[in-house]
């Protein structure tokens, strides 16, 4: 165990560590943002607009990331209608090749997690909605989002988490996040133990991060289900 | 205790029927891989072949000796020749100074460069200005790896593969200006394949011994000096008959021996 190899090559991990904050938030942003009308279009009874986000659903979780990874970044360089195309200048790019995998995976995840809570949105809520005279909209944005996102959030919290462990994928396509700045230090040292027990614990601290800033978040949207403190 | 007195009696008979034994080079038992075109594979019909196999039968002729290989997966190949499977690896090892703590080595039967492969006119001259800020493939963990990271590390962008495969798909796809690798590799992996029509090996060989080792050589047991001796004087036999060179020229269009 040698663990000035990680001390002078901190700055490398740093870097890892700045590579897969972003990815992951960014990700996760534009995913959530795809998955709100995706997962109220996914509830519509019509089978024409269900049919289409099932299929992008069924994909997104029927095949593993590294995969999807694999077809977006080196399945793509091989046509040449998308290498002469103007988004071939993006795709040319590994980071927007991942950015690009991660946030259509996340959101087929987080689509199915919303699509589930709204669903079991309870009968009441919309019955007094609709008696209040509300649009549908406005009773989407008022009633049923709102209420569906506080029961998704344990669940949704899971997929944060799964998305950030997911992101070391990123290394394979020769970005350079945690572990990919592992495994530099392992072929320059010759020292996995250090290197990839360096970046478990950044990944540790990151998950512990999250799982805080869920708890401090289901503590303010929960509060009516808190304990009622006597005084 | 008796049981033991036993088994170290019979350990040191045996030890000493062996090195006995090994004094004999009646038959030499050659370990070969089998697994690393062009070097040594095995053919549809079953046959091993490859330049490690031609070189190992040209050498064991020469000593006028008869010839056993014995195929061996890479990672066992030093512990069994250890355990006296066989009498020499012949199976395009780098002379690395790791290995010379387990093994004697002979000199080296090959010396392939490492290369610069980039799109074919896509720089009229080779220099360290002339490749800054550009996208360099390699495969990661390997003496290319090391050799890019320390003499170029500062000023180009070093982009690390798990495999040649995927260094080779990135440069047609553009995104990286050139590759280092093995040479040899890169002819038969890459230029040699239509994908591989529009680029050429650019700049100097590259054999600085600090990153690329002194070659390949045959691997013996540290005891067994007077094999390597046999060894070294059959590599410089073949090389002088012209044995070397027509088997050289069955496999590779340039000289792999290196200066």
């Amino acid at each position: 165990m040698d663990i000035a190899i990680i001390f002078d090559n901190i700055g490398i991990y740093l870097e890892g560590l700045q590579t897969t904050a972003w990815l992951v938030s960014l990700s996760l942003l534009l995913g959530l943002v795809l998955a709100i009308p995706l997962a109220v279009l996914r509830t519509a009874k019509s089978y024409a607009v269900q049919a289409p986000i099932r299929a992008y659903i069924y994909f997104f979780r029927g095949t593993p990331l590294l995969v999807q990874m694999f077809i977006v970044y080196y399945g793509f360089g091989q046509f040449e209608v998308i290498k002469t195309s103007f988004v071939w200048p993006l795709f040319r790019e590994a980071w927007f090749c991942a950015l690009f995998t991660f946030t259509l995976n996340t959101g087929a995840y987080t689509t199915e997690i919303l699509r589930g809570a709204i669903e079991a949105t309870p009968h009441g809520e919309i019955e007094a909605a609709k008696a209040a005279g509300m649009s549908r909209l406005l009773m989407l944005r008022r009633i049923v989002l709102p209420s569906a996102f506080r029961r998704a959030l344990p669940q949704y919290s899971n997929e944060i988490i799964f998305m950030l462990h997911g992101s070391s994928l990123a290394s394979v396509i020769t970005l350079v996040d945690i572990t990919g700045a592992a495994r530099i230090i392992n072929s320059r040292f010759y020292s996995p133990y250090e290197a990839f027990l360096t970046a478990a614990v950044f990944y540790m601290t990151l998950t512990f991060m999250i799982v805080f800033l869920v708890k401090q978040l289901e503590k303010r949207w929960f509060a009516h289900l808190q304990p009622q403190k006597t005084s | 205790m008796k049981k033991l007195l036993i088994v170290i009696a019979v350990l040191a008979l045996v030890l000493a029927a062996g090195s006995v034994q090994a004094k004999d080079w009646k038959k030499i038992r050659v370990g070969v891989e089998g697994a690393y075109p062009p070097f040594s594979y095995v053919t549809p019909e079953g046959e091993l072949a490859g330049f490690d196999i031609d070189i190992a039968k040209a050498l064991v002729a020469a000593m006028g000796k008869e010839i056993e290989l014995v195929p061996q997966d890479w990672d066992g190949i030093i512990p069994a020749l250890l355990a006296r499977k066989y009498d020499a690896i012949i199976a395009s090892m780098s002379i690395t100074e790791e290995r010379k703590k387990k093994v004697a080595f002979s000199n080296k039967y090959y010396n392939t460069p490492a290369k610069f492969v980039a799109a074919k006119g896509a720089m009229s001259e080779f220099s360290h200005d002339a490749i800054k800020g550009k996208k360099i493939g390699v495969q990661r963990a390997t003496i290319h790896d090391r050799y890019l990271t320390d003499n170029y590390g500062k000023d180009v962008e070093i982009k690390r593969y798990a495999t040649q495969d995927e260094a080779y798909l990135d440069l047609v796809a553009g995104r990286v200006d050139m590759l280092l690798a093995d040479s040899v590799a890169i002819s038969d992996g890459f230029l040699k394949k239509p994908e591989g029509q529009d680029y050429q090996f650019i700049g100097p060989d590259l054999n600085d011994p600090r990153w690329f080792g002194e070659g390949t050589g045959i691997a013996i047991r540290k005891q067994d000096k007077d094999l390597v001796e046999m060894f070294n004087k059959a590599i410089e036999q073949i090389r002088a008959d012209g044995t070397y060179k027509k088997i050289q020229d069955k496999y590779f269009d340039f000289n792999v021996y290196g200066d």
